[in-house]
């Protein structure tokens, strides 16, 4: 048998990376999570379950609810949008296809609370979309676009939207279309041919597109801060006010703990698929 | 009556380029017919026309008196084998060849048994549930070919479906290909740029360059009559001879004056009269090369030369040999090898001999075809 002292080496820093910065850090935050919170904030000595049974609050499934539907719905756009840019992408001559991925990739130099912001002012109830709507009689005078579900899954859509369209378009760059022209041979109305031969053939592609949209949304805190109401605030809104003005930190870690759980599932679930 | 598959005056262009120019043909049922030519001659583009990828910017294509034209793919009783197999790659052989079936409203336990016929027809039963990618470049040909024929179309389209195999795999594959043809006994129309191919397996070739259809016919006439320059330099080897007629022997054969080599017996393939410019094909392998003047019968040339070239192929032996302004291209079979026989060299002086019905008059000469010879002549 081989020795496995060059594979060990060689994967070293990685996983020294990996250990200081992901296990040790969450091996903290679950720690946290069985240790008594102090009344004037902070962490005393000991350990207690009263963090974890905090989870049991009425106020969670309904809010876990929430933030699974605002991730599901975010990811189903950003899929439903980036799978006919990611066709057309690599469809395009080369020269074509790198100057639009730039384009793509272009707003990621703007810090992403301003592009947040910005939305902000988009949607802002005096805003030129807000004005016109109402205009047209589609809005009402006391409706909103921000502080709502919706605000916060526009936004999370635009930004998320490339995360989508890169890896769709980097498995349909690889795609051999002359299989699309064999379905369609053989008898395939087109859109049978893209469901049975291009879906399959783009699969990797599709999946880590789920994954870095849905996994990301889930702890979504920013977005729904920025645009949402406090009937779209999500799990990554709770932990932070459990943090910054409960200044219940062992509750935080609990809530933090659940997401982590929360968010393996799907990780699993990839590596069933690698693995079948 | 009008053939199986018809192509009316079809016209394909691509931007200001003219891929398929004017092409008429009529199929028969059940022939292979060969669409023979060069990169970029049209070919591949009349054949997605066929199967329904490409509709043609002017004229019509029938299939059994049926205007196909602008049917698209799935509705035509036309299949297609794919130069890169395009085999599905999340899909086993068996699942790859039920695709088509399963399209169509067949019973689950007839289209079993049909997958499970096709795949005894090209000798695949064993590797029925392995990938794409499991297979070799032969087998992944044969499953395309099973996938195309279990629909059973009226034409199968195969797009030079040997060019991605080695030589002797496709030795091999043509002869399976043929006995294929034999038990479906469908139309089979196969697009290839290898001469060979189109030879040993067509009833039927149509030769195309530059988008026209420069000639059709039975592989021996293609070969033995070009009715062209590049139908002649395309199929095999050939060497060009222009010269004017001077005078008429009889209704067959006419005296024809060649500048540097004199005077030589023709053909009359086409009418000629006495000036008439001419332009003569004449295969290496129809000269019979002598160190010695040889003997002439009636309506035999000779004509003497120098070889300067020489290139052993094993089953023969090509020789160049300069005959006044001309090099011609010679060839000698090795019957028997004779050890004492003093072999041929540079610079050896040969007579060459061939008989005028040998000779085939062109109708048709561009100057730009002699780079399709094998040694084109720099002068």
């Amino acid at each position: 048998m081989k020795s496995r002292k060059p594979e060990l080496l060689a994967t070293a820093p990685s996983f020294l990376w990996l250990a200081l910065f992901v296990f040790v850090p969450v091996a903290i935050i679950f720690a946290i999570a069985f240790r008594p919170a102090l009344p004037a904030g902070g962490i005393g000595e000991g350990w207690s379950l009263e963090a974890i049974r905090s989870l049991k609050d009425p106020i969670y499934p309904s809010l876990l609810l929430r933030t699974v539907t605002i991730s599901f719905v975010t990811t189903a756009l950003c899929l439903a949008l980036a799978l006919p840019v990611a066709w057309h992408l690599a469809k395009l001559p080369p020269k074509w296809r790198s100057r639009i991925l730039i384009l793509i990739i272009i707003p990621f130099w703007t810090n992403f609370v301003i592009r947040v912001f910005s939305w902000q002012q988009i949607l802002h109830a005096e805003g030129a979309i807000a004005n016109g709507l109402r205009s047209i009689g589609l809005l009402g005078d006391s409706d909103r676009l921000l502080g709502n579900s919706a605000a916060v899954i526009i936004v999370s859509v635009y930004t998320y939207l490339p995360f989508a369209i890169l890896p769709i378009f980097a498995a349909a760059e690889k795609f051999d279309f002359a299989l699309l022209d064999a379905a369609r041979d053989l008898g395939a109305k087109p859109f049978r041919a893209f469901r049975s031969v291009f879906l399959p053939g783009i699969r990797q592609g599709l999946v880590t597109a789920i994954l870095i949209v849905f996994i990301p949304m889930l702890g979504s805190y920013v977005i729904p801060d920025m645009v949402g109401g406090t009937d779209s605030q999500m799990l990554g809104n709770k932990i932070a006010q459990r943090n910054f003005n409960d200044r219940n930190l062992p509750q935080a870690a609990a809530l933090s703990c659940a997401l982590t759980l929360l968010v393996l599932a799907p990780m699993l679930l990839r590596r069933k698929e690698k693995a079948g | 009556m009008p053939g199986h598959l018809r192509f009316e005056n079809v016209t394909r262009r691509f931007g200001s380029f003219t891929a398929v120019d004017r092409v008429s043909l009529e199929i028969e049922k059940g022939e292979v017919f060969s669409l023979l030519g060069p990169s970029g001659c049209g070919k591949t583009t009349l054949l997605r026309m066929a199967a329904g990828f490409d509709v043609p910017d002017e004229g019509r294509i029938f299939l059994d008196g049926v205007d196909i034209t602008r049917l698209p793919p799935d509705q035509r009783p036309v299949n297609t084998v794919f130069q890169s197999y395009a085999l599905f790659p999340h899909l086993t052989i068996r699942e790859n060849i039920a695709f088509g079936p399963k399209l169509s409203k067949r019973s689950p336990a007839e289209i079993r048994s049909e997958v499970e016929r096709m795949l005894e027809l090209v000798d695949l039963t064993a590797h029925a549930d392995k990938k794409p990618t499991q297979l070799s470049g032969g087998q992944k040909q044969r499953v395309a070919i099973a996938r195309a024929l279990v629909n059973k179309p009226k034409v199968l389209l195969l797009d030079e479906p040997l060019a991605a195999l080695d030589l002797k795999l496709r030795q091999r594959l043509l002869v399976e290909l043929d006995a294929i043809h034999d038990e479906v006994g469908i139309t089979f129309i196969y697009v290839t740029h290898d001469q060979g191919e189109a030879m040993s397996i067509s009833d039927r070739i149509a030769v195309m360059n530059k988008g026209v259809v420069e000639q059709t016919g039975k592989p021996a006439e293609i070969y033995e009559a070009p009715r062209t320059s590049f139908v002649a330099a395309f199929i095999g080897d050939t060497n060009f001879l222009d010269g004017k007629i001077t005078s008429r022997i009889d209704g067959r054969f006419s005296k024809c004056a060649i500048e540097g080599i004199g005077e030589i017996t023709i053909d009359n393939d086409k009418p000629t009269n006495p000036g008439d410019l001419v332009h003569l094909s004449l295969r290496p392998e129809k000269i019979i090369v002598s160190r010695g003047k040889p003997e002439l019968r009636e309506n035999e040339n000779s004509v003497p030369g120098v070889i300067e070239d020489i290139i052993y192929f094993g089953s023969h032996t090509r020789l160049w040999v300069r005959c006044g302004g001309w090099r011609l291209c010679a060839e000698t079979q090795h019957r028997t090898y004779q050890l004492d026989d003093t072999p041929l060299k540079w610079g050896d002086t040969i007579h060459l001999r061939w008989h005028a019905n040998d000779g085939y008059l062109l109708e048709q000469y561009r100057e730009e075809d002699e780079s399709l010879l094998t040694l084109p002549d720099e002068e």
